[in-house]
């Protein structure tokens, strides 16, 4: 490294570092990537954007439940419940059907986020318990109404055009997803709501003595998580034409590990949209390389979690206690 | 007494639940408090037990370890491939098992002490890393376990002695007060006050606690929190270890399940909480979290002896876990500061 190169790194703010070195890890990926396929296929598809736009319109559910997860982690708290929430919203919408399967889905959001908001924000239980035990309520309901096979209702027509339709030649999920990112970095840039999160992450005893409402703030923070979870629900059910069950098992620590490597403290109070943003595109292409080099499923997970603490060990070391 | 009680409201508390379930569990039973019950019961706990106790130590110190069920699994595997053969092989199988674990706890607790990475973020990493491993090593379910191994240690006493041919067959008269205690009980019990209790007393193990409670603080009085982090992650990987061995011996297989694995991880989270250990650290106990895995265990028993539809039972553990941790909602109660509350 240069003498320049490392004033430039020395001089980037503590909160861009992330960012920066996992969009440089990206880059390494794609090159990497590449080089692979062009010594066995004699192609270069990682850098073709209709491949990219297919990966990312994939990556586009798992970003929107990466979103929410966010918002809950800033606070200092956790949302186990995800995986069943994402797959009640969608079984339910598959189930009422017709116009009212949007509204529904987004409903049972509403009412999960409100009730994980309840336990953690007012009756105080740990969020990493409580959201657990509501996610297996949840398993439960859904077997109990389901049978624990796959429902038989299809998805609505609307939600295939979100999920699997193009518009100006980019796929519509795309642009739920840049929706939801407007809404939240509006919300966490622009709006007293989303300082509070911040400073409730940091210390709640502080935020409620200037005056934050803050047990209020958790459960709207619990909502918009439920609500994200209950969006890619809708949308993976357009994709896959069907909801099924543990459809939403692949989704709850790949988006913990996104928005962690996106350098959001996972303690709270520290993290930048952007971050996170960076972080699920770097694990969606992470896997769409490793499934080009046909990986085995075992190097596959060694692989991944390498590459967690690897990154983690670059940029997210904690402060060392000295007091 | 009462002091003691004052001091351990939560395994008190999980005590006298466990107490409560079991007697009538029993009493229900159609062959209730006999041997073949216990028995059976007893070696479907020990898993979730072990997890349970593993989990508890990084959470005493205020961290959480989300490799556990990783760690299991990867050691029945490792169990699975070695035990078989001469008895010398098989004891060099049971050690290769138990260090595979501990090894690996240890590589968690350098990790968290020297990358200074989250323990929750750390441990999910690596449980990924232990998965991986054990697909290496098991890519298909299955493995050859020595089958008198397997009968000895999952039936009572008796079949012990019997099958090693110990204290004339189990017949000993010395030996017929004690022949009806299951084999896995003692197990758990015996590993869990062995290595538990010793180790609470040493400065390590306390300082555990202290790093739980205030690690600043901690440091301050000048214990040695690296030597108590690292050692918190060593022991979980070490009790992991020991329920994936005991898994391998039940099961005679290994198999590498992801999907297992995670269920014993969240599992084991419920059972710490059950049994009164705080998820913040600094107070509850090993020995509370293995009765918590049995409260755990108990419930799903229960299933079996009462008529309740199949598809109803996701339900209603998950209503009897949500039911039982928001009892933790009774100490907002008993708040008089409501800054207390806000940590």
């Amino acid at each position: 490294m240069t003498m320049f190169a490392r004033l430039r790194f020395a001089r980037l703010k503590p909160q861009d570092r992330p960012i920066v070195i996992a969009s440089g890890f990206i880059l390494a990926i794609l090159i990497a990537g590449t080089g692979y396929t062009l010594a066995t296929y004699g192609n270069a598809p990682l850098f073709s954007p209709s491949y990219l736009l297919q990966q990312l319109q994939i990556g586009s559910f798992f970003g929107i439940a990466a979103a929410g997860m966010m918002l809950v982690i800033l606070l200092g708290h956790i949302d186990l419940s995800i995986p069943w929430t994402l797959t009640a919203a969608a079984m339910v919408a598959t189930a009422v059907g017709g116009q009212m399967a949007i509204p529904a889905a987004l409903g049972v959001g509403l009412c999960v986020g409100l009730l994980n908001g309840f336990g953690v924000a007012y009756l105080r239980i740990p969020s990493m318990i409580f959201t657990l035990g509501v996610d297996t309520v949840l398993r439960g309901l859904m077997v109990a109404q389901t049978g624990g096979f796959a429902p038989q209702d299809a998805a609505t027509p609307l939600m295939l055009t979100l999920a699997k339709s193009r518009l100006l030649g980019v796929p519509v999920a795309l642009f739920v997803w840049a929706a939801v990112s407007v809404v939240i970095v509006l919300l966490l840039t622009r709006t007293t709501f989303g300082r509070s999160l911040y400073g409730i992450g940091t210390s709640e005893r502080a935020a409620y003595l200037s005056g934050i409402r803050t047990r209020r703030v958790i459960v709207g923070a619990f909502v918009l998580s439920s609500l994200c979870a209950a969006i890619a629900g809708v949308l993976l059910t357009g994709y896959s034409a069907k909801a099924y069950q543990g459809m939403g098992n692949a989704y709850l620590l790949p988006a913990i590990a996104a928005v962690v490597l996106g350098g959001t403290n996972i303690l709270g109070g520290r993290g930048r949209y952007a971050g996170t943003l960076v972080g699920v595109i770097l694990i969606v292409l992470l896997n769409s390389v490793l499934s080009i080099m046909q990986m085995p499923e075992a190097f596959r997970q060694i692989i991944y979690g390498t590459v967690i603490i690897g990154m983690l060990l670059v940029y997210g070391r904690g402060d060392r206690v000295t007091s | 007494m009462q002091r003691w009680i004052r001091h351990n409201r939560g395994f008190a508390g999980a005590l006298a639940m466990f107490a409560l379930l079991y007697i009538t569990y029993n009493s229900l039973h159609p062959r209730g408090f006999s041997t073949a019950v216990l028995v059976q019961n007893a070696n479907e706990s020990v898993a979730i037990g072990f997890v349970a106790m593993a989990q508890t130590v990084p959470v005493l110190m205020g961290g959480l370890d989300l490799s556990v069920g990783a760690v299991m699994t990867l050691t029945s595997c490792v169990a699975s491939a070695l035990e078989s053969g001469t008895p010398l092989q098989i004891a060099f199988g049971i050690f290769a098992t138990l260090a595979a674990g501990t090894l690996f706890g240890l590589m968690n607790g350098v990790i968290v002490v020297y990358g200074r990475i989250q323990p929750i973020i750390a441990t999910l990493a690596t449980g990924a890393i232990a998965i991986g491993l054990a697909l290496l090593i098991r890519p298909m379910p299955g493995g050859d376990v020595d089958g008198d191994l397997g009968w000895a240690l999952t039936n009572t006493i008796w079949d012990f002695a019997d099958t090693y041919g110990l204290a004339q067959g189990g017949n000993a008269p010395w030996l017929q007060p004690f022949i009806n205690i299951p084999v896995p009980l003692i197990l758990l019990f015996g590993i869990a006050l062995a290595v538990w209790l010793p180790f609470k007393r040493t400065i390590t193990g306390r300082s555990i606690y202290a790093v739980g409670s205030a690690e600043g603080a901690a440091y301050m009085s000048g214990l040695p929190i690296n030597r108590a982090k690292i050692a918190a992650f060593t022991l979980a990987g070490f009790f992991a270890s020991c329920a994936g061995l005991y898994l391998a011996i039940q099961t005679s297989s290994g198999n590498a399940d992801a999907v297992q694995a995670g269920a014993y991880t969240l599992n084991s989270i419920a059972a710490v909480v059950l049994g009164g250990t705080s998820l913040a650290g600094g107070t509850g106990g090993v020995i509370a979290s293995l009765v918590g895995a049995l409260i755990l265990r108990v419930i799903s028993f229960y299933f079996r002896i009462l008529d309740i539809d199949p598809l109803l039972q996701p339900l209603i553990e998950g209503l009897v876990l949500l039911g039982a941790v928001s009892l933790g909602a009774f100490r907002t109660l008993r708040v008089t500061n409501r800054l207390d509350l806000f940590r």
